[in-house]
């Protein structure tokens, strides 16, 4: 077999004759890496355009306020600036969000690209001044005269839903944008009121940043000879930026290219349509010069999307032998001052509502879930989407009955979790089988081997306080557009289109509507092709991020990837196999059914010594097509599409953590954390495993560390990374992976999503594990993040 | 603001002769000016350790010098770490590793270990995280970046026997035996 990448890669795969399918399943190496190791990856701040310009934009002081007069004059004498705009001089469409719900429900509300005649955040954005360098473009904002009516600001979640409260947006009395009720079981109070134990929970997550290292950049640029705005940015959804900017810009979408380079993560925060992006576009549209715009880390932490703050109140009922009998919870997401396109303002609360239960047998469940409004940087949905808040609520009702009922925690839940599939759930959710106890068991028994029971008794006698805790729980990937729309989004992002391509060496391109950001597509991509062709990964080239040259896609988030967008490649590539199959029955004198796809040539099942080469074959369907079969099309190329039927697919997974409290600095040192992960077939184990790590690090970081806060007026108090302690090595611990495989019956490699569940489980396990080395004290903790000075109290009150 | 200066950067190697304004930043001026463009902004307030360059050896933040400062100086970037013959060892080893998803904070770890590795050529797994806890990574979990550091310096002190890890040709060396 030949290597026909022209660029020699040390880091290429073993080129060996694989047998279909051998490459699923295998730690090949990235075809990522090459390049990002070499300073040789393409961010959208290492792109130059000639006669490039750079914005920068002036951003509201204060939270909430009427927006008196926005005078440029100065910003335009500043040396090096070029052009400064506001609102008005833009003339640009707001960007509305919309669920198909009744106004009791839902209220849509407008998102200007730049403030109009009113602020609703500190940090949103008034006018954008374009200049020379980046450097200029800064002393012009600094030069902007803006006059504010400040408002009484709406900070917090207690503010927005008090009596007599501001309002953020007129159309929304009472801060609420969202409002649902969607489940109520008939007769649950009973169920409460009858119950052997009722046990109630009070969690709040705090606001963070997802983080990604690179912050939200653009550049835009008029391309003449194309006669389109070409938008290179980073956002994980290309197709969703480019129908909402040729909206907001009124042009037809043939006149908007967006392509997305590298990009330096995102984990869900640039899965939404930012307005920065649009007015640079529209600046750029207005100079006639490309103009560039890199957010700086300020503006990242106080003025981007933001995710994470929410609020449960949550009892449960359970009978005598722990099994739980009722749920009920109100919850309450703290959405910021707007709704993001094309999600909105009920993302996190819908997500909440229809998933709540998780892995458990819960037979009666009565939810209302809020979305609400408040003078802060709105939301988007950070990597778990609610789930790393529902199931903290969940596995803290299950540590709070264990010990009403003087359980075991992990009997609790064994007696609790799902084992029958297909299970249909009290909240009209369908799960495919999964290995809910398996897992569970699994963990518990590699705690009880590692000996952490024994080491937790022997360390309290010398003082010492060291905690277990468990986490449950299970990870929808594979949203189809019948579980979004079920969520009656008025945008459904569901399905993916995949096209195939082999060209004369009989190598192939494969174009996928999802979009690689760190998750190593272009390698898992391309093994899944690779073995539905019988070729190598080395052979196969995936092609994303460029809206013209990939089928309307929806992008990466929501662990859709390898689920919605890997099937429709397999599809893609099994189209593209047929082809390959019919012309070369034809050079080998027989009919398609009796010959097969083999290392990269077609052969005859009944004598498999006759084979013609993929390269003959393409030789035929490119060069020669006088020598087709009758009443073929030449070339060879294959579609694919794909859409999750029905519920989706769910992953699952059980943490387990070890942690020790110092008394004196109140550190929370984290021994040994366990994750033992089901996603199915895993189509490279390395990149699931630093999926899970990332993800894991990602929910350490909520449960001990990250907080924006806002002080009574809605300033951000978090404006650098002095103030929001993102964790580094020195906190982060190794993390020790077991897997289980449970197929996926739905997609067609067996895959489930693997993108998420770290953060998912990593925040309740920690929170379980703190609060069981606390048992003596008689403290729990139910809000994170968990700080050193709560902790150090609590081991102080009782010493 | 119209300040400028010329200067001499001495980067990878290479002269590169620079007009550039006082308030300038190093690694604008790697970045936009050299269009070395391997070196990433994380924060431009030295924390995040993206921007990490060697500075006279010794890992430094391109972001909180200016670029007059560096003038004189020996900075090496992530452009030098591969030879003729591909990716350097210590970039095999991140892969090998998966210690890298995005690959934005690559080069800043890259820079880092290299010059980490230069002093301590046979670090510890507990020196090896606490070097790295210089710098953020948000995909990883760290945990692949330390083991594909480590794995560079066992390889390293494999090849060159008792001389452990340190090659002549790297003037951090020098200075550390110094």
């Amino acid at each position: 077999m030949t290597t026909t990448d022209a660029a020699p890669e040390t880091a290429a795969p073993e080129t060996v004759a694989p047998e279909k399918g051998a490459w699923t399943g295998t730690a090949v190496r990235r075809k990522e890496d090459t390049r990002l190791l070499s300073g040789a990856g393409t961010f959208v701040d290492d792109l130059a355009l000639p006669r490039m310009v750079h914005a920068q934009f002036v951003r509201a002081t204060v939270a909430s306020g009427r927006l008196l007069s926005v005078d440029l004059s100065e910003v335009r004498r500043v040396p090096g600036v070029v052009a400064a705009y506001t609102a008005a001089d833009l003339d640009l469409n707001d960007i509305t969000a919309i669920l198909d719900r009744p106004p009791e429900e839902f209220v849509p509300t407008d998102m200007p690209i730049l403030a109009r005649d009113r602020v609703r955040f500190a940090g949103e954005p008034v006018a954008i001044v374009i200049a020379e360098d980046a450097y200029a473009a800064e002393d012009g904002v600094e030069a902007a005269q803006v006059e504010y009516e400040a408002l009484d600001a709406v900070p917090s979640e207690e503010v927005a839903l008090s009596e007599g409260a501001p309002t953020v947006h007129d159309q929304a009395p009472g801060n609420t944008l969202l409002d649902v009720s969607m489940f109520a079981t008939e007769g649950i109070d009973d169920v409460f009121a009858s119950a052997d134990c009722v046990v109630r929970v009070d969690t709040r997550s705090s606001r963070q940043n997802a983080l990604p290292l690179e912050t939200r950049g653009v550049v835009a640029s008029w391309q003449a000879r194309d006669e389109n705005l070409l938008v290179q940015t980073c956002t994980q959804v290309p197709h969703t930026v480019r129908t909402a900017l040729a909206r907001s810009l009124g042009l037809a979408e043939n006149r908007v290219r967006v392509t997305v380079g590298d990009m330096g993560g995102g984990f869900g925060i640039k899965c939404v349509v930012g307005r920065e992006e649009i007015a640079a576009a529209a600046a750029a549209l207005r100079l006639g010069r490309p103009v560039k715009w890199i957010e700086d880390r300020k503006d990242a932490l106080t003025a981007s999307f933001l995710g994470r703050e929410q609020h449960y109140d949550t009892r449960a009922a359970f009978d005598s032998e722990g099994r739980i009998l009722a749920l009920d919870s109100d919850i309450v997401c703290d959405m910021g001052a707007y709704s993001c396109y094309p999600f909105t303002a009920g993302i996190e609360p819908l997500m909440a509502s229809a998933e709540m239960p998780g892995v458990y047998k819960v037979p009666a469940y009565r939810v209302r879930a809020r979305g609400i409004t408040t003078n802060k940087a709105p939301t988007a949905p950070y990597r778990g989407v609610s789930r790393p808040q529902f199931v903290m609520a969940m596995e803290r009702l299950f540590e709070r009955a264990a010990r009403e009922l003087d359980l075991d925690p992990v009997e609790i839940r064994r007696r609790n979790v799902i084992t029958q599939f297909p299970y249909t759930g009290v909240n009209a959710v369908t799960y495919d089988p999964g290995s809910y106890l398996e897992a569970l068991d699994l963990a518990e028994q590699l705690v009880q081997d590692e000996g952490w029971y024994e080491l937790r008794e022997s360390a309290a006698a010398q003082g010492r306080t060291i905690g277990i805790g468990y986490c449950c729980f299970n990870e929808r990937s594979g949203y189809g557009s019948d579980a979004f729309a079920k969520r009656k989004m008025s945008v459904v992002p569901g399905y993916d289109l995949a096209e195939a391509r082999m060209d004369t060496s009989g190598t192939v391109v494969v174009s996928t509507g999802t979009l690689s950001h760190g998750q190593s597509h272009e390698t898992t991509m391309a093994q899944i092709a690779a073995d539905r062709l019988g070729l190598g990964p080395d052979q196969v080239k995936i092609q994303q991020g460029d809206t013209e040259r990939t089928a309307y896609g929806w992008g990466t988030f929501a662990s859709r990837s390898i689920t919605i967008g890997g099937s429709a490649v397999s599809r893609a590539a099994d189209r593209l196999g047929e082809k390959l199959l019919h012309i070369g029955s034809h050079m080998l004198d027989t009919t398609p059914d009796h010959v097969e796809l083999h290392d990269g040539t077609v052969r005859r099942t009944d004598d498999p010594g006759r084979a013609v080469s993929y390269v003959d074959i393409a030789d035929i369907a490119y060069l020669r097509p006088n020598l087709l079969p009758k009443a073929t099309v030449p070339g060879l190329t294959g579609s694919g599409d794909f859409d999750t039927p029905g519920d989706g697919t769910f992953s699952n997974s059980t943490h387990a953590v070890v942690t020790e409290l110092h008394p004196g600095t109140g550190k929370v040192e984290i021994l040994r954390y366990l994750c033992v992960e089901d996603c199915g077939v895993a189509i490279n184990p390395q990149v699931v495993d630093g999926q899970a790590r990332g993800g894991i690090a990602q929910g350490i970081a909520g449960a001990l560390y990250e907080r924006i806060t806002y002080d009574a007026q809605g300033e951000p108090s978090a404006a650098s990374f002095i103030d929001y302690k993102v964790p580094t090595a020195a906190e982060i611990p190794d993390v020790a992976i077991s897997h289980l495989e449970t197929p996926s019956l739905l997609t067609e490699s067996g895959a489930k999503g693997s993108g998420e569940g770290g953060t998912i489980g990593a925040p309740a396990a920690v929170v379980n594990s703190v609060n069981d080395a606390l048992r003596h004290t008689g403290v729990e903790f139910d809000a994170t993040p968990i700080t050193p000075e709560q902790v150090q109290h609590a081991l102080e009150a009782h010493s | 603001m119209t300040d400028r200066l010329l200067i001499t950067l001495t980067v990878n190697g290479e002269e590169h002769e620079l007009l550039t304004p006082a308030r300038r930043t190093l690694v604008d001026a790697l970045r936009h000016d050299l269009r070395l463009t391997g070196t990433h902004v994380g924060c431009e307030h030295g924390v995040c350790g993206a921007c990490t360059v060697l500075v006279d050896g010794s890992p430094a933040r391109a972001c909180l010098m200016f670029a007059v400062q560096a003038e004189g100086r020996e900075i090496r970037t992530v452009e030098s770490l591969a030879g003729p013959d591909g990716l350097g060892d210590l970039q095999r080893k991140f892969s090998e590793h998966h210690a890298l998803q995005c690959g934005f904070c690559t080069p800043g770890f890259l820079m880092l270990a290299e010059g980490f590795l230069a002093d301590n050529p046979e670090p510890t797994r507990e020196e090896i995280r606490e070097a790295a806890s210089s710098n953020l990574c948000r995909c990883t979990g760290y945990q692949t970046i330390v083991d594909a550091i480590g794995a560079c310096a066992d390889e390293r002190r494999q090849a060159c026997g008792a001389v452990c890890g340190r090659s002549a040709d790297n003037p951090a060396d020098e200075r550390s035996r110094a």
